[in-house]
């Protein structure tokens, strides 16, 4: 195991008591446990209370805009398979503004982590509701209650055959740094969602809301996480109980794998050779 | 010119109109004719109508040009809309068995099925290359070359359609020879060296390649996706990877992440797509990432004329995104230029870590030109510009420098590399430390004084005292030449002045080749010369009359000459 002060990153700009505080102290052990470097691993962000995270560790970082993480972080995998890459966006980010990337990347299957921070609210423009705002929820700006049902990302990721697929809770450290662990290691686009509740914003989703409700799926009698028809139903699962720990696994073959050139090792260390006159003798 | 000639075929979409075209002007390229070739299509991929307009001589060609020697009419359409182009001694070839009506006093080739094959259905299929065939024999240009061709085309889809092909060409070679033409490539001899046929995007293709792209990211829209198309065809063979994104953001968002992560990186789009693209090309300008842009043209408004022609998106491409941030605007005039452009591209966008964008139209990307080879370069200079070795404390990824460049590490080479669209630190971490906004501002914004001083791309033609000026961008520059050339040759001396590297604008550069022109006339193809507000922007200079297109037909030397008699 690495040293945790080597992922020491600037001070935090987020509210004392929320809920990212305990996901990057999970994340940062399960790098250490890990023993991925800083220097081997790119975080990429976009914007919200998630699109500081990569800021608050010692890691490459690309801190993009708004709902776009999973292309930027497609593309440093296309360019350089060699590093480790996790996408951390929110609920808001990656369920609402980046929705088409979402259904793209379940479908190409890069090998890559997406962590999305879900604190079923957007929480940095103070208090509008999200994708995954329930049904009902008096906001800001939806003071008679959100008319719509939450968005099922994970019954989405399911049925369109994510290569795995897991729920965390920030106030869980322990569980969750292994989820970290298993999505980081996994081969594959792996989808981990964190129950991360916003003390400023979200007075119903809060620590004690999700702690009465959270289970460990693992632990359930009828635990298969390779039955599509199975996780499919406890993706779906959201109310007084909500499921946590990996919901779904698949073997999948990964975009990086779709790419021939890639077999020759990671594109940033090849050097074709391509002399103009080859080039022009296509229009001889 | 001694031999100037120009051919129409024209028929529905789906009839290989493309196809034969383009076979016909790779043969008389190698036999030794200046071919330049345009499309003209609409936006569907059955019937309609369209054209290709080939235009034949022995001197070297720029431009396209309006008139018609040789019409081949595939459909009756093609002679309704193209008869008033005929020359007096033109001649239509037809399709007989769909062209019913005929001009009166015209000659007339006609093609039946049952001449050319006696399988009428066949017939059907091999009419192109009979009347390929008949144009050969009309031209009296050896037929040989044709069925080297159609052998090389048909191969694929067995012997029977080469046979028919073959059978069909023949028979067209015979009747076109049988009746006479006065037009003849007869004295045409191959050249020493071979030349280049390839179109305006082809060379911006082989430009990325020749310069070292690794990553090519898009979402297809008419008429930027032949740039994709023709670096996917050579995606294998040249070590490059293709990735078609689900949308024209996300091209644009991984083609950054892949620039980020180290290699040459590029996406394009036409103005849709573009616009689609416009906040993170103000990622790349803020986070510093290089990045090329391939902007192709089509005529808006919003879906406007999707296959036609304009320059109307210059304006938004200089100003796209919020905020100010340092980026490169690029205009090839020709596939050299556009070669040599996109590999310049590549090398300023790593230098000075920012989104450069070429813009090119459809006139440009869909037309082929013939090249002598020597046009190209031998070889291209690579200039990536990275920082390599151990570092001195803690790097810096935005160290705040004079020159405004800061030392470019990749990840996973070394120290942890932090990159943000945020305002941020020189380590690269958001930051609302005001003072630091400012420095960081002026850091980004004083790469332009470098740029503007290494950017010119003027082109000049004509006498340098002529009273005449005509100024003009990207891929004006043919047509204008030509209505240049034009003028001198009766005695009317004029100057060309074209423009290729657009911003930051190279006002010194500018100002001293227009000189103090007696009468400016600025030709562009957009509403309401875009370019021309641009020069009087920077230089204070104007044109004294504007010379317009923008019905989305290709700018010609006879359009700018009727323009200018009628501001005479």
């Amino acid at each position: 195991m690495l040293p945790l002060d080597l992922y020491q990153g600037i001070e935090s700009a987020w509210c004392p008591g929320c809920g990212n505080f305990g996901m990057l102290k999970a994340f940062k052990q399960a790098l250490a446990e890990l023993e991925i470097k800083p220097e081997e691993i790119a975080l990429v962000s976009g914007i919200g209370q998630s699109g500081k995270f990569p800021h608050y560790l010692k890691c490459n970082m690309i801190n993009g805009i708004h709902g776009r993480t999973l292309p930027v972080a497609t593309g440093i995998r296309l360019a350089n398979h060699g590093l480790k890459v996790v996408a951390t966006a929110g609920d808001g980010d990656c369920y609402g503004e980046g929705g088409n990337h979402l259904l793209s990347a379940l479908r190409k299957n890069p090998d890559l982590t997406l962590v999305v921070h879900n604190n079923q609210i957007y929480a940095l423009t103070k208090g509008q509701a999200s994708p995954t705002t329930d049904q009902g929820i008096k906001t800001l700006l939806q003071p008679h209650g959100v008319p719509y049902p939450p968005l099922h990302a994970l019954a989405i990721a399911v049925a369109q055959d994510v290569s795995w697929l897991g729920r965390g809770f920030a106030g869980r450290g322990e569980h969750l740094t292994g989820l970290y662990k298993q999505a980081l290691t996994h081969k594959g686009f792996a989808l981990l969602e964190v129950l991360q509740p916003c003390v400023s914003f979200n007075k119903v989703n809060t620590f004690q809301w999700y702690e009465k409700r959270v289970y460990d799926v693992e632990a359930e009698p009828d635990y298969d996480p390779e039955n599509e028809l199975w996780a499919y139903q406890k993706a779906k699962e959201w109310g007084d109980r909500i499921p946590i720990g990996v919901i779904y696994r698949r073997s999948r073959p990964t975009l990086e794998e779709a790419h021939p050139v890639l077999q020759a090792g990671p594109l940033v260390r090849q050097h074709p050779e391509r002399p103009v006159a080859a080039l022009l003798a296509d229009f001889i | 010119m001694a031999i100037d000639l120009n051919i129409v075929i024209g028929g529905a979409a789906g009839q290989g109109v493309h196809t034969i075209t383009g076979l016909l002007a790779k043969i008389l390229v190698r036999q030794g004719c200046q071919v330049l070739f345009v499309q003209d299509y609409q936006s569907r991929v059955r019937g309609g109508h369209l054209f290709n307009r080939i235009r034949l001589s022995d001197q070297p060609l720029l431009s396209s040009r309006e008139g018609i020697d040789l019409l081949v009419a595939l459909n009756q359409e093609t002679v309704q809309l193209h008869r008033d182009e005929l020359a007096p001694d033109g001649v239509i070839i037809y399709d007989a068995s769909v062209v019913k009506e005929l001009p009166a006093g015209v000659s007339t080739l006609a093609l039946t099925a049952g001449d050319l094959l006696a399988e009428q259905k066949a017939a059907e299929l091999a009419i192109n290359a009979g009347a390929s065939g008949a144009l050969m024999g009309l031209l009296k240009v050896p037929l040989e070359p044709l069925m080297a061709m159609l052998l090389e085309a048909f191969e694929a889809k067995g012997s029977e359609v080469v046979g028919w092909n073959h059978k069909a060409a023949a028979a067209g070679y015979r009747l076109g020879a049988a009746a006479g033409n006065s037009h003849s490539l007869a004295g045409i001899t191959a050249p020493a060296q071979p030349r280049l046929l390839l179109s305006g995007h082809e060379a911006i293709a082989v430009g990325a390649l020749a310069a070292g792209l690794q990553l090519i990211c898009g979402y297809p829209m008419t008429p930027w996706s032949s740039v994709l198309n023709a670096i996917g065809q050579r995606a294998d063979r040249f070590g490059v990877v293709v990735e078609q994104a689900e949308d024209e953001i996300a091209a644009i968002n991984l083609a950054i992440g892949a620039s980020y992560a180290g290699v040459r990186a590029m996406t394009g789009s036409s103005g849709g797509g573009f616009a689609l693209m416009v906040e993170a090309l103000g990622l790349a300008g803020c986070a510093e990432i290089p990045l090329v842009i391939l902007e192709s043209q089509r005529p808006g408004p919003s879906t406007g004329l999707p296959t036609r022609t304009e320059q109307g998106d210059l304006s938004f491409l200089l100003y796209a995104g919020q905020g100010d941030f340092p980026r490169a605007v690029l205009a090839p005039g020709t596939p050299a230029q556009g070669f040599a452009l996109t590999a310049r591209a590549f090398n300023l966008a790593d230098r000075y870590q920012l989104p450069v964008i070429v813009i090119t139209d459809q006139y440009f990307g869909d037309t082929n030109f013939t090249h002598e080879s020597g046009d190209f370069p031998a070889a291209v200079e690579i200039e990536r510009a990275i920082a390599t070795g151990p570092v001195d404390g803690v790097y810096e990824r935005y160290a705040l420098t004079n020159s405004g460049i800061s030392p470019r590490r990749l990840p996973g080479f070394g120290p942890v590399v932090a990159a943000d669209s945020d305002e941020h630190t020189p380590d690269g971490h958001l930051t609302e430390d005001l003072a630091m906004r400012v420095q960081m501002q002026d850091k980004r914004q004083r790469k332009l004084t470098g740029l503007a001083d290494e950017l010119d791309g003027i082109t000049s033609l004509g006498p340098d005292d002529a009273p005449l000026t005509l100024a003009c961008w990207g891929s004006s520059l043919g047509p204008v030449a030509e209505a240049v050339t034009r003028l001198n040759a009766a005695s009317t001396p004029a100057r060309m002045v074209h423009f290729s590297e657009l911003w930051p604008f190279p006002a010194a550069a500018v100002a001293r080749s227009l000189g103090r022109p007696q009468k400016l006339v600025m030709v562009e193809m957009n509403a309401t010369g875009q370019f021309n507000r641009l020069l009087r922007q920077e230089t204070g200079i104007g044109a004294d009359h504007l010379v317009l297109k923008y019905d989305g037909a290709p700018l010609t030397p006879e359009y700018i000459l009727r323009a200018l008699a009628g501001h005479a």
